[in-house]
């Protein structure tokens, strides 16, 4: 019997068409594995989902079943199962962005991203564990208990949608939902051995995702190839009057992107290597995998150059102090009166003190309390003015180096996925997890992340990167088509199937 | 730039309405300061002549067809509410007893 937790989504795709699997069969071959790896009473505990929608993705797997049967045309994706980030709010679902400040709060409507999955008749398997509003790079600031990553259940799986990751990983869900807002697609992608895409700024509605730093987050698609991902993001994608920031123009043509690059390879398509987020500081088995990769990437005919991006030294802490400004302001609508969480007091100042010291985690309060401080009068052009400066130097490095390649690419994360522990009490070494990421979102352009084996020294995942200009989306999947292609074609078959069987409940 | 002080993160807390223990407080300043010391580098580059960028891809007035469309309903704004009464949201008074 065939396991189709193990197939592609547009494989399941494929096949409903044909007749050979429904729907449903689908739906409960995926709840089968939730129920077999992630829950506290299973061996493995891989802790991806904080809420399983089982009969409303089996509803939905039934209609769309129907309607094939009755000859119903039917969208690429219908059927095909799928789980969401916990911050993209779906109505009658609950809803938490991974902080107990909104335990228990079902939405009263559904996201724009949540409308679309459902027109594209998508089963909804349940909603991702995540870092507390997606402040974290290893789901440990999850308000409910850390994802454990499916290739090594004592090490994080990355963040802040390491549960969306660990989902696919661990075969839980062919898609998911991510956002990032400084790797937090990207980074948990790397780490799990799987593809994850930030498209450029606005080319994904986030009207009903819940905001952390506005002028950075992004929506966006995670799979486990290329293909899957491109297939997702042009469900996705496209102008919604709902959100002010969202573009207006068509949706970039992702999967035929993908074909190109598979079929005709990158002959003519210049590639730049960005000095600065290569050598030092990152581990060994990181960069001879990058530097295999740029091997494939020159034998599927690309050319090789290296760019310089000097002003990303000071990327990081522009990006802290754009964060943590913008995130203060949007976390204030938590104050115990419309939704979330109440610590009664006698007066509504005592009360909000009282629930949001009980309901936000220690990352929150930390970026609230530095948010605050460097909106604050005197320190404001110090601090927020001078971040706002740095974006500028940024992008300008970026222009600079598109002027001389066609896409950027460095190694995702500067090291494969470290012990769960390791760095939650040291926040500096927890944010350099996203060095490579970060510079992107200041830019507001397109990157993605795919498998590029794994290191030697541990045999765990590395991820590679690849950077377009903004509203060149299609540009990535293009050259992840291509080097994922002959990268698959080295290692006899996809990375996932290096990954351990992991142990199921009997 | 100065460090953050104990005092410093005390009154921050306070104005972003976040309560804070003595251990609390004894913890998040200690990390506090070494990020603020961490992100203040920023200002090394940011000379007078480099503009500030807000938006990541510049756009203006953005607008939308002013029409009547709907919207939710009382009773489901008000579900999720911690408390409500008489179709309003109920919240605890504003004033303390010394005011």
């Amino acid at each position: 019997m065939t396991d189709w937790t193990r197939a592609s989504a547009l494989e399941m795709a494929d096949a409903m068409r044909a007749g050979t699997v429904t729907s449903v069969e689908l739906v409960q071959a995926h709840l089968a594995r939730i129920e077999a790896v992630d829950g506290v009473d299973t061996p493995s505990h891989i802790h991806a989902f904080l809420h399983v929608d089982a009969q409303g993705a089996l509803e939905t797997a039934a209609a769309v079943d129907a309607d094939r049967a009755a000859g119903v045309e039917l969208p690429l994706l219908a059927g095909v199962p799928i789980a969401v980030k916990d911050l993209v709010v779906t109505q009658g679902i609950p809803t938490t962005a991974g902080s107990r400040i909104l335990e228990g709060w079902v939405p009263p409507y559904d996201a724009t991203l949540t409308t679309k999955l459902k027109a594209q008749r998508m089963p909804i398997l349940g909603k991702t564990n995540m870092d507390e509003f997606a402040m974290g790079s290893s789901t440990e600031y999850s308000g409910y208990g850390a994802t454990h990553n499916p290739w090594d259940l004592t090490r994080i799986p990355g963040g802040s949608g390491g549960g969306s990751a660990a989902a696919i990983s661990a075969w839980e869900a062919p898609l998911a939902i991510g956002s990032d807002t400084g790797g937090s697609i990207r980074q948990p992608a790397s780490v799990t051995g799987t593809v994850g895409v930030k498209p450029t700024y606005g080319g994904v509605s986030r009207y009903g995702a819940v905001a952390l730093a506005s002028s950075l987050d992004q929506l966006g698609p995670c799979g486990r190839t290329v293909a899957d991902t491109a297939a997702l993001h042009e469900v996705i994608g496209g102008h919604d009057p709902m959100d002010a920031t969202s573009l207006d123009e068509p949706v970039p043509a992702c999967l035929a992107a993908v074909r190109d690059g598979q079929e005709n390879g990158l002959a003519g398509v210049r590639v730049g290597v960005i000095k600065e987020l290569t050598g030092e500081g990152f581990q060994e088995g990181v960069r001879l995998r990058f530097t295999q990769s740029l091997d494939a990437l020159r034998a599927t005919g690309a050319e090789i150059v290296e760019v310089s991006c000097p002003s990303f030294e000071y990327a990081l802490a522009a990006y802290y102090l754009i964060l943590t400004s913008e995130a203060s302001s949007n976390l204030a609508k938590f104050d115990s009166v419309r939704f979330g969480m109440r610590q009664e007091r006698d007066t509504i100042e005592k009360t909000m003190l009282a629930t949001r010291a009980e309901g936000f985690g220690d990352e929150v309060k930390r970026r609230i309390i530095l948010g605050t401080y460097a909106l604050s009068a005197g320190y404001y052009d110090a601090y927020y003015g001078s971040a706002q400066k740095v974006r500028t130097l940024v992008q300008r490095d970026f222009a600079a180096a598109f002027a001389q390649a066609d896409v950027l690419v460095s190694p995702t994360t500067p090291t494969t996925p470290f012990p769960l522990g390791e760095r939650v009490d040291d926040p500096l070494a927890m944010y350099l997890n996203d060095i490579a990421t970060i510079p992107v979102n200041l830019a507001g352009i397109p990157a993605m992340s795919l498998p590029a084996g794994v290191a030697p020294e541990d045999g765990l995942p590395v991820g590679f990167q690849i950077i377009a200009p903004a509203h060149e989306d299609a540009r990535l999947y293009r050259v992840g088509g291509a080097l994922e292609k002959a990268l698959m074609q080295s290692w006899g078959g996809p990375l996932m199937s290096q990954a351990p069987e992991l142990e199921v409940a009997k | 730039m100065s460090t953050l002080s104990r005092a410093d993160v005390a009154r921050l807390a306070a104005l972003a309405r976040i309560d804070l223990s003595d251990e609390d407080l004894d913890r998040l300043s200690g990390q506090l300061a070494a990020i603020v010391d961490a992100v203040a580098a920023v200002a090394e580059v940011a000379t007078d002549d480099v503009p500030a960028t807000s938006h990541p891809i510049p756009m203006s007035n953005v607008h939308r067809a002013d029409e009547v469309r709907a919207s939710l309903t009382q009773d489901q704004v008000l579900a999720g509410a911690p408390q409500a009464e008489e179709g309003r949201f109920r919240v605890p008074r504003i004033l303390g007893e010394e005011a």
